[in-house]
């Protein structure tokens, strides 16, 4: 069954007279006990599609869908206040930088008990059990003690530990990782991965983990959606994606991580995307990648849509659609591609 | 002859918590030894609060080294001495990580080039103009991005115009402070190839500081790996990435996925002394996987295996 599922998402940001598609017709299946990784660079959208799905965007900005389906419930059929209280109650985010997402001015357990009692009914006593039992179940050590805590009191990997520990506080059926350990030291890092893949497995959790850095995905999802500019580009199982990326953009991002355990000759070069990501007020176009694509053709000044390819998942590409053999430059990648899969 | 030479570096901040209440010693760097061939890479690895931002502060000379002595070109360098440290300036550069903080928004990025020129040479207001232009072409910007604001370039574009200003002076070697952490990841790639081409054309050494293990096997030629500001091991690249010998830098090949697998035992538990406590044994003891009862009484020293390598660990004395 699936637990989410978007279809034709849209959201604009509303400047001036002018209306900017941050997300355009975005549409995304994720079915329950998943883990889905979203890569994309910074400008993409990725953190905005949390956002619209959290229900958590600025006034400034319109969002548009078909529908939203969440855990059996269209969530673009429910009145503002209801969805707001269906959302909380199915699904919690966690952000990139911990320090920011808790408050610096109340203690950890005072932080965690509003969440807690805005989700059931408790007296004092179970307030305190559970938000214990919750500190436990995100692996921090000593939670009496941490409870009376200030945030600045903790290191980061224990501030979101915490900021972990909270979003669990409503039990959701999904959680969504937006950058989760970008914040934090490479050691911490895995801990906390481990730990949200831990979630996942025992609480049955679904996550979505949004990020920049495919290596973090490759051992860690089931799925991989890869966000440009406001478009889904390829939709996949993990290891299609890793293995045998259709979409340019994927093949492009991957290029550009130097592999580990492969001796480099000195003076060897990575293959670099050239340019950057496109504003949203003067978008390229038809297929938003163009400008930047290495092997982009006449026909890639029309707009172009997402197909479906058998055996392997979504993209969007017109390359693909002809299948025609993309450009041959792909020796390194495969082998780098390999290597991931291998371990 | 190397071209820098650092001996027994260490830089030691005395911390008060209160008001006229006991001060702390903090060992930021201790006894920190290394050499650097010209055209070639360094690479400082080690997690945050490890030291290796107070040892390129140093080497570069806008921190007062508490003891030790930084030698360029077999000449040693002098914090106090005028002539020193404009030598010291001219020949080492520093690029900062966040490209966002490290340009003045106030001014255009061609002033911000000229003004570097102006301090440290003698060129006429003419050839430093065509400087500026031949350097910013160099890292792959246009004549006229020279009369734009910081605040109208993308990262990676502002990172480019921070390199213009390390290479404009034609030093001799850059120290790159986590240059492309603030960077998107096809934007890194970018970087990290303008690097290795101005390395390539204008043989300059690099001091690279990353915690992207990944990156310094791509770049680097040798490299110190830093815990709580001691060396624990230093070697040539492929040495150490084809067996890592001391636990912590197995702890932190450990942390990436394509390493993890080879050694699965060794991911770190989370400190729990902090820096700032008295502790005469090695840092690494409390997080360490082959704990015994003398790594908590003694510090193992730095001391070498073969040439070039070294290790401060008790199971390689």
């Amino acid at each position: 069954m699936n637990l989410l599922h978007v279809e034709n998402l849209r959201v604009d940001l509303n400047s001036g007279n002018e209306q900017l598609p941050i997300i355009d017709r975005l549409s995304l299946r994720m079915s329950e006990g998943e883990t889905l990784g979203i890569v994309g660079e910074s400008g993409s959208g990725k953190s905005m599609f949390a956002m619209a799905i959290m229900g958590l965007l600025s006034p400034k900005m319109t969002m548009q869908a078909d529908y939203i389906n969440l855990d059996g419930e269209d969530l673009m059929k429910l009145s503002e206040q209801d969805r707001q209280h269906y959302i909380s109650s199915k699904a919690a985010i966690i952000f990139q930088d911990p320090k920011s997402s808790l408050n610096p001015c109340f203690r950890i357990s005072s932080q965690l008990y509003e969440t807690i009692s805005a989700h059931s009914l408790t007296t004092h006593k179970t307030r305190k059990t559970r938000a214990i039992e919750l500190l436990d179940s995100v692996g921090i050590n000593y939670p009496e003690k941490i409870l009376g805590l200030y945030p600045h009191q903790l290191s980061g990997g224990m501030n979101q530990r915490v900021a972990i520990a909270i979003a669990l506080a409503c039990k959701p059926r999904l959680l969504i990782a937006d950058e989760p350990t970008t914040a934090l030291d490479v050691t911490i890092q895995v801990q906390i991965l481990d730990l949200i893949v831990k979630l996942n497995k025992t609480e049955n959790v679904s996550v979505i983990l949004i990020t920049h850095d495919f290596a973090l995905l490759s051992k860690n999802t089931d799925k991989i959606g890869v966000i440009y500019s406001g478009q889904l580009m390829e939709h996949a199982a993990t290891k299609n994606i890793l293995k045998s990326p259709k979409h340019p953009y994927t093949k492009a991002l991957l290029n550009s991580i130097p592999q580990l355990g492969k001796r480099h000759t000195k003076g060897s070069r990575l293959s670099a995307l050239s340019g950057h990501i496109p504003a949203i007020n003067a978008l390229p176009v038809g297929c938003r990648l163009g400008p930047r694509c290495p092997s982009a053709e006449k026909q890639c000044v029309k707009p172009v849509r997402l197909i479906s390819l058998p055996n392997h998942g979504k993209v969007r590409c017109h390359l693909v659609a002809v299948e025609k053999p993309l450009n041959k430059e792909s020796d390194h990648m495969l082998d780098n591609l390999q290597s991931y899969i291998e371990q | 002859m190397p071209l820098l030479r650092v001996e027994n570096l260490s830089k030691n901040y005395l911390v008060t918590r209160r008001l006229l209440g006991p001060s702390t010693l903090i060992k930021a760097n201790q006894k920190i030894n290394l050499t650097l061939e010209s055209g070639k890479t360094l690479a400082i690895v080690g997690e945050s609060g490890s030291g290796k931002t107070t040892l390129a502060r140093q080497i570069i000379g806008i921190e007062k080294p508490s003891e030790g002595s930084v030698w360029l070109d077999g000449q040693e360098m002098s914090f106090k001495n005028k002539l020193d440290r404009k030598k010291r300036f001219k020949n080492i550069r520093m690029i900062f990580q966040n490209p966002y903080e490290s340009l003045n928004p106030q001014v255009r990025i061609g002033e911000s080039l000229e003004q570097t020129l102006r301090i440290n040479t003698k060129l006429s207001s003419k050839q430093r103009k065509q400087k500026v232009i031949k350097t910013l072409q160099k890292v792959g910007l246009q004549q006229e991005h020279q009369y734009r604001y910081p605040h109208m370039f993308s990262g990676g574009q502002r990172q480019r115009v921070a390199i213009a200003r390390a290479i404009i002076l034609e030093p001799r070697i850059i120290i790159a402070d986590e240059p492309l952490s603030a960077l998107d990841v096809s934007i890194q790639a970018q970087i990290l190839n303008l690097l290795q081409s101005l390395q390539e054309e204008m043989g300059i050494s690099f001091i690279f500081i990353s915690h992207d293990l990944n990156v310094v096997e791509h770049i680097a030629d040798t490299i110190m790996i830093m815990y709580q500001g001691r060396v624990v091991e230093y070697g040539n690249v492929s040495q150490i990435f084809d067996e890592p010998l001391h636990p912590y830098t197995q702890a932190l090949f450990a942390s990436t996925p394509v390493y993890r697998s080879r050694f699965p035992q060794f991911l770190p538990k989370t400190s729990k002394r902090n820096q700032l406590s008295n502790f005469s044994g090695c840092v690494f003891a409390e997080r360490c996987a082959y704990f015994e009862g003398k790594c908590e009484l003694n510090n193992p020293q730095l001391v070498s295996t073969d040439n070039n390598y070294q290790i401060a660990c008790f199971r390689f004395e």
